[in-house]
């Protein structure tokens, strides 16, 4: 059924917290991801050409790189892009046979690759690229919030996290319920004022984004040393000796 | 956005034949068409049917597992593409019984079977055009025109192939109604496409890559490195280029060629010229027009996932 489930306020909704201060932009995650979904609950993840020209395939990661802000202020910023297993996804209202729908009991968006039909309607849908077409089995990918792994009682507790989160190097990436105001995850978007990507559509993304921290003004007030000239910055040695007399 | 070549075909055959079975729907029982049995209705209902399948059976072609379909008839609570489907398979029963009754020469039946075939005709065009009004991601769809464009090229493209039918049967009594709609079809359509071409072109309010990325507090942003070297399904998909280049020169193809030429030649055919030879041109020109329109719609048409690209 892909109309949405009944969910109270308060329903858990599972999502990941997205860093982009301490991303580095390493692709560990998109590649983790690849890793671990490629034998997951929707495998396969298909690659096409992989050996040649034009090698492509199917990922739910992608990693981009910005910049963002102009002079002292521009900096490069990381910023991966995958599901944001939104309140109010158009991809499953949109879905024709029921196989796009939202897990009532935690939120996820998954899809049934036994009933999808491969229309591609849920990808136009979503404003975020987040679905992408298996092109061999003609039915549609995207994250499962890796629902094979955070359910998964035959790995360590420790494990039972997202593969992309579970990689991050500067654990610039988090996973929790954000429909629970007291998990560490709401925590985290409340104390560093987590934003929506495109909020004026309307999807209400779980995901949130934390946008990277402001300068100190210590910082970009801060003249690179290599403004003083040193003595040996004057080749002529009257004019090294006269610096000298006026410096003292 | 890509416009494959299997949904632009959907659309502009479908929505021709659509148009036509809607008004020889609404025209049969008003006493358009003459005597009991009518040849031309038939003809025109079978034709009708034959374009509306050959684009249902074309959009098949466009998914990923077709021998599916059949599921697509079951979440019409939610989705307008399946609403779409459903509309689409039962308007074939009225279609098919206004069919006999045109045949046989049932006027009583027709006068039924023919309004409800028309209603289920409107209706179908009203989910496909609702399909695209409703995605949000892509601005030039979610435009107020967009419904209306569809009906206006459906109703179009429909009287263009009626009149023509109706100078190959009687041109004198049959022709004037049928010719008039096509000429006044052709207008509508040029003035609603007009509309619309320069209200998209104005500039349409949307998602940027600022609120994209939610990094517009730091100020403008510009893509640096993209996140995969190679093309990729959203590339493909919703990244399509190619005919935007030729964006303007096709609009001027679909307006004057498409639209205004079969309305003149409808115009001519109604003075008086001889109306088989010029109306068969006509009805040819408005398909082309329409398929050219509905390139256009997708080929102008620009998805927020790429305001993550470059």
């Amino acid at each position: 059924m892909t109309s949405l489930p009944d969910r109270p306020a308060g329903a858990k909704k599972l999502g990941l917290v997205i860093d982009l201060d301490t991303c580095v932009g390493c692709q560990a995650c998109a590649t983790n991801c690849k890793e671990w979904n490629a034998s997951g609950h929707s495998a396969p993840l298909p690659d096409f050409k992989p050996y040649s020209a034009g090698a492509e395939g199917v990922w739910f990661n992608r990693v981009h790189s910005y910049e963002a802000g102009e002079g002292e202020q521009g900096r490069t910023v990381h910023f991966p892009r995958s599901c944001l297993h939104c309140e109010t996804p158009a991809c499953v209202t949109v879905c024709p046979t029921g196989a796009s729908y939202k897990r009532a009991e935690d939120g996820i968006v998954l899809v049934n690759a036994e009933t999808c039909i491969g229309c591609g309607l849920c990808a136009w849908a979503c404003p975020y690229g987040a679905r992408e077409m298996d092109e061999d089995s003609g039915v549609m990918k995207k994250c499962t919030l890796c629902i094979d792994r955070i359910y998964n009682e035959t790995i360590p507790e420790a494990q039972r996290q997202p593969a992309c989160v579970i990689t991050c190097p500067t654990r610039a990436r988090h996973f929790g319920d954000l429909g629970d105001p007291d998990s560490a995850v709401s925590q985290l978007v409340a104390r560093r004022g987590g934003q929506d990507l495109m909020p004026e559509l309307g999807y209400g993304p779980v995901n949130k984004y934390l946008q990277p921290r402001e300068r100190s003004s210590a910082l970009t007030e801060a003249k690179p040393v290599e403004d003083a000239p040193t003595p040996m910055d004057i080749p002529n040695p009257l004019l090294r000796w006269m610096d000298r007399v006026l410096s003292r | 956005m890509n416009p494959a070549p299997s949904i632009v075909f959907f659309t502009t055959a479908s929505g021709a034949g659509y148009g036509l079975l809607f008004w020889l729907g609404v025209l049969r029982p008003l006493g358009w068409g003459g005597g009991a049995a009518s040849s031309l209705g038939a003809t025109a209902v079978v034709l009708a049917l034959a374009l509306v399948t050959a684009g249902l059976l074309s959009s098949l072609a466009h998914l990923g597992n077709p021998q599916r379909a059949w599921r697509a008839l079951s979440q019409w609570r939610s989705s307008w593409l399946s609403r779409e489907g459903v509309a689409a398979v039962l308007t074939y029963p009225p279609a098919l019984l206004f069919l006999l009754a045109l045949w046989f020469g049932w006027p009583a039946v027709a006068a039924v079977a023919g309004p409800l075939a028309a209603a289920g005709a409107a209706a179908t065009i009203y989910c496909t055009a609702m399909i695209y009004a409703s995605i949000k991601p892509v601005r030039q769809w979610r435009h107020p025109l967009v419904v209306p464009g569809y009906f206006a090229m459906a109703a179009f493209s429909g009287a263009a192939l009626l009149a023509a039918l109706a100078a190959g049967w009687d041109a004198g009594r049959l022709l004037p109604v049928p010719a008039a709609l096509a000429a006044l079809g052709g207008l509508a359509a040029i003035g609603l496409k007009f509309a619309y071409w320069r209200a998209v072109d104005a500039g349409m309010p949307g998602p940027t890559r600022e609120s994209a990325t939610g990094l517009g507090a730091i100020g403008r942003v510009r893509p640096l490195d993209p996140p995969h070297t190679e093309q990729n399904y959203l590339l493909r998909e919703m990244g399509f280029r190619v005919a935007r280049k030729h964006a303007a020169r096709l609009r001027q193809i679909a307006l004057w060629a498409g639209f205004a030429a079969p309305a003149v030649l409808a115009l001519l055919a109604l003075a008086g010229a001889p109306a088989a030879p010029l109306l068969s041109l006509g009805a040819l020109l408005a398909l082309l027009g329409v398929l050219v329109e509905r390139w256009l719609m997708f080929a102008e048409a620009t998805h927020t996932v790429m305001l993550y690209y470059r």
